[in-house]
């Protein structure tokens, strides 16, 4: 069992602070690192994977730091975001050479290159690849060596979706085989698919930790806004009004429109249509205002 | 201490890089100006010495040196492919060590060897000229192969203070400033080049003692100190 432990470690690059006192275990299974771009997860895994020292705490494997330590990779592997590959080898080639580092033969490159499906391609140059095959081919060189832990930054960018479910399948067979798999990314369905356990980051700081589902209803759970134009405003608001589901209504002249804050999302959604219609009033626009991400993540911050 | 895929992927990216065509046109150069002053002045040993002293050592081996100590490690570094050399059970001291063997062979092999030709075709080894100055390009070869792999490592603009380095230092102060001389890796190397050369053949402004000594300690410096920065390196995000 192969654990990566993170105490109250921060990252700041001169006055920015990236990584704020952050404390959090990563134990086997497939484990997602969700935030918005720029929250700090890359900083994380670049902690997490010998590539940056904490500025403060510490950052283990299994009790040892991972920081100046190269023997980390015998465990370890990367798969990092940055596209840059030894783009003048062919896929083999590359692979090849990222197993003998780690001591190993040909026989270990032509097996990770067959478990992500990439020798059809493997005698040709790195730089013809498209940015699904780079992505498979990184991973391969990252697998070589059979390792316990997996540190993926952002692997399914760019990725169409029968490659993304292709290595979503992989990554759920790799967690389901003990090994520790973390995966960064900002979007949340890729995280729902893939992940049991989640972390969340924003704006530096753990905002949220344990099982996705648990995060999804404090997610689904807090208030909604809605901007939402009809026939007779005025009429739609009071009916809404009365049902409990709706915590408050502003007539906004200048738009000419409502806002409203619906408390429970799932009940609003189905009383908004049932009480126009049954008021004979039309909807001309029911459209949400505070869905972006990044909202979602700051209510997450605060819950 | 000698990793042969870090070698190999180091010969690699090295000579297949479009500044890789510098490595094989200042030899040629140097070819064309031996073969040219050979056929206008003849055989002479003052101007032979001239040719080697002032364009293959002062400026050739450095600038070859520039583009395989630098270049041996910095486009990684750059560009973050590095990372997959990083992310292996390999100690770092060791990653640098095998690259600057392969600076240092290539920096030999494309300043060396023509240095060796061209004294041939200048004056045919009179006075011992051709062998001391193939030496002192050797000899260069392995410091400057050290220092530049090392500002490689340290600075996303190692070209340009390696360019400083060569150009500005060794030739502009060192033709100026006496005591820059003393510091300068052409003149070590140069020292070696007058025991070996015919008497008064070659002159260096260095005592040999001093420039082995010079030579020895700041090759193993910056090679140690490359390994150390190495292990240090930090590769942020995009973020």
């Amino acid at each position: 069992m192969t654990t990566i432990d993170i105490t109250k470690a921060s990252r700041w690059f001169g006055n920015v602070v990236a990584v704020n006192d952050v404390t959090m275990s990563i134990g086997p299974g497939v484990t997602g690192l969700l935030g918005p771009n720029g929250a700090g997860k890359s900083t994380l895994i670049n902690m997490m994977g010998g590539f940056l020292a904490p500025s403060n705490g510490t950052v283990t494997l299994d009790g040892n730091p991972i920081w100046r330590n190269e023997s980390v990779y015998k465990e370890i592997g990367v798969v990092p975001e940055r596209e840059a590959m030894y783009d003048f080898l062919t896929g083999r080639e590359f692979v090849v050479a990222n197993a003998e580092l780690h001591g190993l033969d040909e026989q270990a490159a032509q097996k990770a290159l067959a478990t992500v499906e990439m020798e059809y391609a493997q005698d040709r140059k790195v730089a013809t690849y498209s940015k699904g095959m780079r992505q498979r081919v990184k991973m391969a060189s990252a697998l070589v060596h059979d390792p316990a832990v997996l540190l993926l930054d952002e692997p399914f960018n760019g990725m169409d979706p029968r490659q993304r479910m292709q290595l979503m399948d992989l990554l759920r067979r790799m967690g389901g085989e003990g090994r520790t798999v973390l995966f960064s990314s900002h979007i949340l369905e890729e995280v729902e698919q893939l992940a049991s356990h989640i972390e969340v980051i924003v704006a530096g700081r753990h905002a949220a930790s344990g099982d996705f589902r648990k995060i999804r209803r404090l997610m689904t759970d807090r208030p909604h806004r809605y901007l939402v134009r009809s026939s007779d405003d005025r009429a739609l608001a009071a009916a809404l009004i009365a049902d409990p589901s709706t915590a408050g209504i502003e007539v906004d002249r200048a738009e000419g429109a409502l806002r409203i804050q619906a408390v429970d999302f799932g009940r609003f959604t189905e009383l908004l249509p049932q009480v126009a219609r049954a008021h004979g009033i039309r909807l001309l626009t029911v459209q949400p205002s505070d869905e972006s991400l990044e909202s979602v993540f700051s209510y997450l911050v605060t819950a | 201490m000698y990793e042969p895929t870090v070698a190999r992927l180091t010969y690699r990216a090295l000579l297949g890089r479009r500044r890789a065509a510098i490595l094989f046109l200042l030899p040629a150069l140097l070819i064309v100006i031996a073969v040219a002053v050979r056929m206008l002045v003849g055989v002479d040993d003052g101007v032979a010495a001239d040719v080697l002293g002032g364009f293959a050592l002062a400026t050739m081996v450095p600038l070859i040196g520039v583009i395989a100590g630098t270049g041996a490690i910095g486009p990684e570094i750059d560009d973050g492919s590095i990372v997959y050399l990083l992310s292996k059970p390999v100690k770092r001291p060791t990653i640098i060590f095998t690259k600057l063997i392969v600076a240092i062979a290539v920096t030999m092999a494309f300043s060396a060897i023509p240095t060796f030709i061209a004294g041939l075709i200048l004056n045919g080894n009179g006075s011992q000229i051709a062998i001391a100055y193939t030496v002192a390009a050797l000899v260069a070869s392995i410091a400057y192969s050290a220092v530049f792999l090392l500002l490689g490592t340290v600075s996303r603009h190692a070209v340009v203070f390696g360019l400083v380095y060569a150009l500005v230092w060794e030739a502009l102060f060192g033709s100026l400033v006496p005591g820059a001389r003393t510091l300068s890796i052409q003149q070590w190397a140069l020292s070696l080049a007058e025991k070996i050369g015919a008497d008064g053949a070659i002159a260096s402004d260095v005592g040999l003692p001093t420039a082995v000594i010079l030579l020895v300690v700041v090759t193993g410096l910056a090679t140690w100190y490359a390994g150390q920065k190495l292990r240090s390196l930090t590769l942020a995000g995009d973020e």
